[in-house]
């Protein structure tokens, strides 16, 4: 698995959205920074042309994991992200489940519990 | 473990996850902040400058097509189905476009002030205003510096009244987290006067 090349100073030897053959948008939808990602499959099914970045991203949408923290997790670009999980989308191999609309107030009851959450800390 | 796994469908719920912006001038103690009340880690997010995003200022890179930039992004485990994001947010003025995605549903968030160069932290606060987004101001005393009382700056920074003003130290965990309590109950509170005039 190591090479020469590679190691924590070398910084990225592929540039980011070669990962994506250069599509920069997900094909069907865009996904929200706090949408939550699950995967559909415990494994990848053989015969899928996918890259190791999808099959860590089903690895680790196992459990609900957010975009962000998948972006975060994997240390791959979130814009890179996004693609990759449209074409898991496409594939039918996650599902996503976005957060409420923008537009709607927080709940109350949900910010009482995130201040005894923070108090607690 | 394959047993285990096939569970799962049955017992996770899908958490919710509440963003707040933590922002201010470069050197105001974003990092700091974040550091010091969440597990912080670093959040690429290489972002393709189209050049035709309408008000985004792109003004300076528009022979670039994309552009890295490193956010500190924290994360506070309130409860197993209850998540709080931190996402320090990039300090230059052209990377305006990714705050509007971060801010996009965002509970709210804190400006960081440094009293010596308090004007550092007006994009910040012009912005959220500009978004109706709520925020308080937070102004992070360094050791030996010449504090002032929160009127004080809240008059210097022309802020609306009610914004919530507090000193503090972002280095310490417990400071941090009261200025994150007062923007929480700062956001309740005009929860409830909004809903109150319904």
């Amino acid at each position: 698995m190591t090479h020469d090349w590679l190691d924590n100073e070398a910084g990225p030897v592929v540039r980011p959205y070669a990962m994506t053959q250069g599509r920069v948008a997900p094909a069907d939808c865009d996904f929200d920074l706090v949408a939550f990602v699950v995967a559909t499959v415990p494994d990848m099914p053989p015969g899928q042309h996918l890259q190791p970045e999808h099959h860590a991203i089903v690895a680790a949408a196992w459990e609900p994991i957010s975009v962000v923290e998948l972006a975060s997790q994997l240390d791959l670009a979130l814009g890179v992200i996004r693609v990759l999980l449209g074409d898991l989308r496409s594939a039918g191999l996650i599902s996503l489940y976005e957060p409420p609309a923008a537009s709607q107030p927080h709940d109350v009851d949900v910010l009482k519990a995130v201040v005894n959450g923070l108090r607690a800390l | 473990m394959d047993s285990v796994r096939s569970d799962r469908n049955g017992s996770s719920r899908i958490p919710v996850a509440l963003k707040i912006l933590i922002a201010g001038g470069f050197g105001a103690g974003k990092t700091t902040m974040v550091g010091s009340v969440s597990e912080i880690r670093p959040l690429q997010t290489e972002e393709v400058l189209t050049g035709a995003e309408g008000a985004d200022d792109v003004s300076g890179v528009e022979g670039k097509t994309t552009t890295t930039v490193t956010m500190d992004f924290g994360r506070i485990t309130i409860t197993e189905d209850l998540q709080l994001y931190l996402f320090g947010t990039p300090g230059q003025d052209r990377f305006w476009f990714l705050w509007d995605e971060l801010s996009q549903g965002a509970l709210g968030a804190v400006v960081l002030a440094d009293t010596r160069r308090l004007a550092d932290c007006f994009p910040s606060i012009d912005y959220f205003e500009q978004r109706g987004t709520p925020f308080v101001v937070a102004v992070n005393c360094f050791d030996e510096q010449h504090r002032f009382a929160p009127e004080a700056v809240a008059r210097a920074l022309d802020l609306d009244p009610g914004v919530p003003v507090v000193l503090f130290d972002a280095r310490d965990q417990v400071a941090a987290r009261n200025v994150l309590i007062e923007l929480v109950e700062y956001v309740a509170r005009r929860q409830l006067t909004t809903a109150a005039r319904r």
